[in-house]
């Protein structure tokens, strides 16, 4: 016993294979695939996949694509707000009555008190903040369980949106605000032949190919600092290849919308959501204390976290991308109506735990939460194109849910068999 | 041949990497009340555990008769119907039930699925008189004390027709009333031909109470004493509870002791639960530079209350007292300003307390230190990942990566997670909480040298740690803690195992 190696430290070897892979991996040639993390992705290219040729291509047809993305976006964009929440150890049913009441708060502003719109939509993103704030007092600093406080909220949004509407609806909204919700960037640059598929909008075109570069060299950028720190990174063909890989697919649907008609606006807001909410979670200080919060509280608390000003603040930016989702949602219908946003909550919820959200916290990625959201999104869009009811649309939603749910906790069990 | 109502032979149990049970083996007479005596971590709850089929039969060797019969507990009902109860440190009452259901829980007095509250009532009131306890059934446990709740334990064990009662430090809580009640009470029980055994470190009880005593050291049995000769003082047990060697465990240390840097006051802390509790009764005690400094007691003296409530007042209500460092009175009113003022606290359960167990070690490592790796607001990550890879080395943490996740490593490797985390607060005062619960030798050893290495650095380091041994090995000064209160401070030099066992289990008058 007076090795320095210990049992327990030898018992670790077995379970790793000669290249120090832990389990769950997948080997395909030179790539390695965390099959846990991956899984989402692998299941929304199958989801694709299934529902194009279920609908004969149709589901990837440009004017299709685009509507995918503008009757998500909000719920997209509840998603980002509520997968932080989730990480943190908490959930929020109240989204959707907030997503109607701030569509009600800009809607009488702009059109009852003809508030200039950019004014509008600053007060309407306050008065989001303002309602997180009010959410987040009594979940961090007066300690109810969030479950209580946004089921009341759930309650008490709804009373005020329906008071705030005289339980009518109120439209129609200024142009901006329509264009922002349900328009699609301007062809400024004209359109350019692309062969067989037709013209495209050279514009959004650019856009794509912009966006593809600052990926790449964003990517490269963050390669060299690891190996110029000595850390492993990919080798440069398995890195040319990922980044060609999500090139095509970026182009893919840039070509479809170019050829359609144009960009939609809340595609590009929502871009840049997703864009700065991964770095939040990922590099930001306050990112990682959400997560160190909802990974263990007592030791949190124990590290000198802040963990009520965490939750706090978590909540208050719950209550302005609610707002954001309230605006878009609203003027994308052109109207502030009192059942605006009923069971938003529990799509955005959803999103967020087929993306890979943990029930126990912790766990969880901005990027996951999307494509939660989008794999429910396709699958609501391909059973319409292929005529199915809603009650099946219904069901299969709900299996999809259970589903992803039970897989992840399959995996962490079969992870937590191997480890003590 | 005398009348045993248990026998356990060659009780072995072993854990991944820690054999807690060597061939351990217990008699037990019918009608007596039999003492098990033995450090923290010597085995004795482990060999409670087995016998009460917490660990099932097959998970553990050696044989178990019990009445005559050999024993094979699937599980805790299994034993409870053979007559073996055992009551728990930790009470397992539900505080918001009656007495009465809290006595026939899992148990309920019913008649075609329903529960006859009369007759539940009823029996319960006489297991009340039996065991001296006068309150009415129906009232709520958590309005009755502690003290009157292990009662209703007992009650409780009484109501299964119990044999064998076994309990696990059944005083430790209670106040000396209390406490003389409660042996009172098995003394009468023993009369009724009940028997019992008591885990318990305090001596003066079990010298007073218990017919034979049975002392356990590192998981073997080391001998059964017999009060009856009339020969068994607490020296007695003391020295078959601790034993006598120190091998070379510990790494060779020189300590250069330099300038007071924390210095605590009559520092007095309440319990949380029980607000007229006094846990930590005006300590006052005071570290150097570059000095290990032990802090020994028993379980439940109050040491990490002491600890936590020192640290950003993480433990206990009605806090007094004060602070010192280097000479100058501070107030830590939260854990942010212990850690500003260079105070660190590693606590005894890393993975309830210290761990994010489901991230990887250089998140951890950097988790208390973020401000130091950010600019604006936004994490480097290439020096957190340098940082943390410094650490994997200089600890020798054994992990493919610092991106491998801590609650796959080692108990060994996660505590040097949990002490580069502190180390890299750049800590004068470290407050290391048992720095080696659950931990391989060999990995011992390398915590050891690494404490030396951060006293020779000029930090001040307070252990605190159930193993007597550890801390004449590794400190250079020992204050003990009974009860709550400091009972005494020795210097390396003058500090042996029996000596801090005879402050360690001075009561308080």
């Amino acid at each position: 016993m007076s090795s320095s190696t210990t049992p327990a430290d030898l018992e670790a070897g077995p379970r790793r294979d000669a290249k120090g892979e832990p389990p769950g991996r997948l080997k395909l040639g030179g790539l390695s695939i965390n099959i846990r993390q991956s899984g989402i992705y692998i299941a929304f290219a199958l989801i694709v996949v299934l529902f194009s040729v279920l609908t004969d291509g149709a589901l990837l047809q440009p004017q299709n694509i685009s509507n995918i993305v503008v009757q998500n976006s909000y719920i997209l964009i509840l998603a980002i707000g509520m997968i932080l929440i989730i990480i943190a150890g908490h959930i929020d049913l109240s989204v959707g009555s907030v997503v109607a009441v701030t569509g009600a708060v800009a809607a009488v502003l702009m059109v009852n008190y003809g508030v200039p719109w950019p004014l509008a939509l600053l007060i309407t993103l306050v008065v989001g903040g303002l309602i997180g704030a009010w959410q987040g007092y009594w979940i961090a600093y007066f300690g109810i369980p969030s479950f209580i406080v946004t089921l009341a909220g759930m309650l008490l949004f709804r009373a005020l949106t329906l008071t705030v509407l005289g339980n009518q609806g109120i439209g129609p909204f200024p142009d901006a605000v329509r264009t922002l919700s349900n328009g699609f960037t301007d062809s400024y640059l004209g359109n350019v032949g692309l062969g067989p598929l037709g013209g495209a909008d050279v514009f959004s075109l650019l856009i794509g190919l912009i966006a593809i570069a600052g990926m790449a060299a964003a990517q490269w950028r963050t390669r060299a600092a690891r190996a110029g720190y000595g850390q492993s990174v990919d080798p440069l063909p398995v890195f040319v290849l990922k980044i060609a890989a999500a090139a095509v697919l970026i182009m893919a649907v840039v070509v479809q919308l170019a050829r359609f008609r144009n960009l939609p606006w809340v595609l590009v807001l929502l871009a840049l959501l997703v864009l700065g909410y991964s770095l939040l979670a990922n590099r930001s200080v306050f990112g990682r204390r959400i997560y160190a919060v909802g990974g263990n509280l007592q030791a949190a608390v124990l590290s000198g976290i802040k963990v009520k000003s965490v939750v706090f603040w978590i909540f208050v930016n719950m209550g302005v991308l609610a707002s954001i989702a309230g605006i878009i949602f609203a003027g994308r219908l052109n109207q502030a109506g009192p059942t605006a946003g009923n069971s938003f909550e529990l799509d955005a919820i959803a999103a967020a735990f087929i993306g890979g959200a943990a029930v126990q916290g912790g766990v969880g990625k901005v990027v996951g939460a999307i494509t939660g959201g989008l794999i429910m999104g396709v699958i609501n869009n391909g059973m319409s194109l292929i005529g199915s009811p809603s009650e099946r649309v219904m069901l299969v939603k709900g299996i999809v849910l259970l589903a992803a749910v039970a897989f992840d906790v399959w995996t962490k069990r079969r992870a937590g068999a191997g480890a003590r | 041949m005398t009348d045993d109502i248990l026998h356990m032979r060659g009780i072995t149990k072993t854990f991944p990497g820690v054999r807690a049970l060597h061939e351990v083996s217990l008699s037990v007479r019918r009608g007596e009340i039999h003492a098990i005596c033995g450090e923290n971590g010597a085995g004795k709850s482990t060999l409670m555990k087995v016998l009460s089929g917490v660990y099932p039969f097959g998970s553990y060797e050696g044989r178990i008769e019990f009445d005559g019969e050999l024993c094979r507990f699937g599980g805790i009902k299994d034993s409870e119907d053979a007559g073996i109860v055992i009551i728990h440190q930790e009470l397992a009452l539900c505080p918001q039930l009656s007495i009465a259901e809290n006595i026939f829980l899992g148990n309920e007095r019913a008649g075609r699925g329903l529960i006859d509250w009369n007759r539940t009532n009823h029996q319960a009131g006489e297991l009340l008189r039996r065991v001296g306890l006068e309150e009415n059934p129906v009232t709520q446990v958590a309005d009755i004390g502690v003290g009157k709740q292990q009662l209703v334990e007992i009650a409780k064990a009484l109501s299964k027709k119990v044999k064998l009662l076994i309990l696990d430090e059944p005083t430790a809580a209670l106040n000396d009333q209390d406490s003389a009640h409660l042996l009172d009470l098995l003394r009468g029980l023993r009369d009724e031909g009940i028997t019992c055994v008591i885990i318990s470190h305090k001596l003066n009880e079990i010298i007073d109470i218990a017919d034979s005593i049975t002392i356990i050291r590192d998981g073997q049995t080391i001998e059964t004493l017999e009060m009856a000769s009339g020969q068994v003082t607490e020296d007695r047990i003391i020295s078959g509870m601790v034993g006598r060697d120190l091998d070379h465990r510990f790494p060779p240390h020189e300590p250069n002791v330099g300038e007071e840097v924390l210095r605590v006051e009559d520092w007095t802390v309440h319990s949380p639960s029980q607000p007229d509790r006094q846990v930590v009764s005006r300590a006052s005690l005071m570290l150097r530079r570059g000095e290990i400094v032990g802090l020994a007691g028993l379980m439940g003296a109050g040491r990490t209350e002491l600890a936590m409530s020192l640290f950003g007042r993480t433990y206990g209500v009605g806090i007094s007292g004060r602070v010192y460092k280097e000479g100058r009175e501070v107030h830590i009113r939260n854990v942010q300003d212990a850690v500003k003022l260079g105070i660190a606290y590693a606590t005894e359960d890393r993975k309830r307390y210290g761990l994010n167990l489901i991230e990887d070690i250089k998140r951890n490592i950097s988790s208390v230190s973020l401000g130091r790796l950010s600019r604006n607001g936004w994490v480097n990550e290439n020096e957190e990942y340098r940082v943390a890879d410094g650490f994997r080395r200089s600890m020798n943490i054994k992990a493919p990566s610092v991106q491998s996740v801590v609650g796959k490593l080692s108990g060994g490797n996660q505590q040097k997670v949990v002490l580069s985390k502190w180390i890299y607060t750049d800590p004068d005062v470290l407050i290391l909480d048992e720095p080696t619960r659950g931990i391989d030798v060999g990995a011992k050893y390398e915590i050891y040298t690494i404490i030396n290495q951060l006293a020779d650095e000029g930090k001040a380091v307070l252990v605190i740690s159930s193993e007597l041994p550890e801390l004449l090995g590794l400190c250079d000064r020992i204050y003990t803690l009974s009860q709550g209160r400091i009972t005494g401070e020795l210097p390396r030099e003058e500090a042996t195992q029996e000596r801090l066992m005879y402050h360690m289990t001075m009561g308080q008058e």
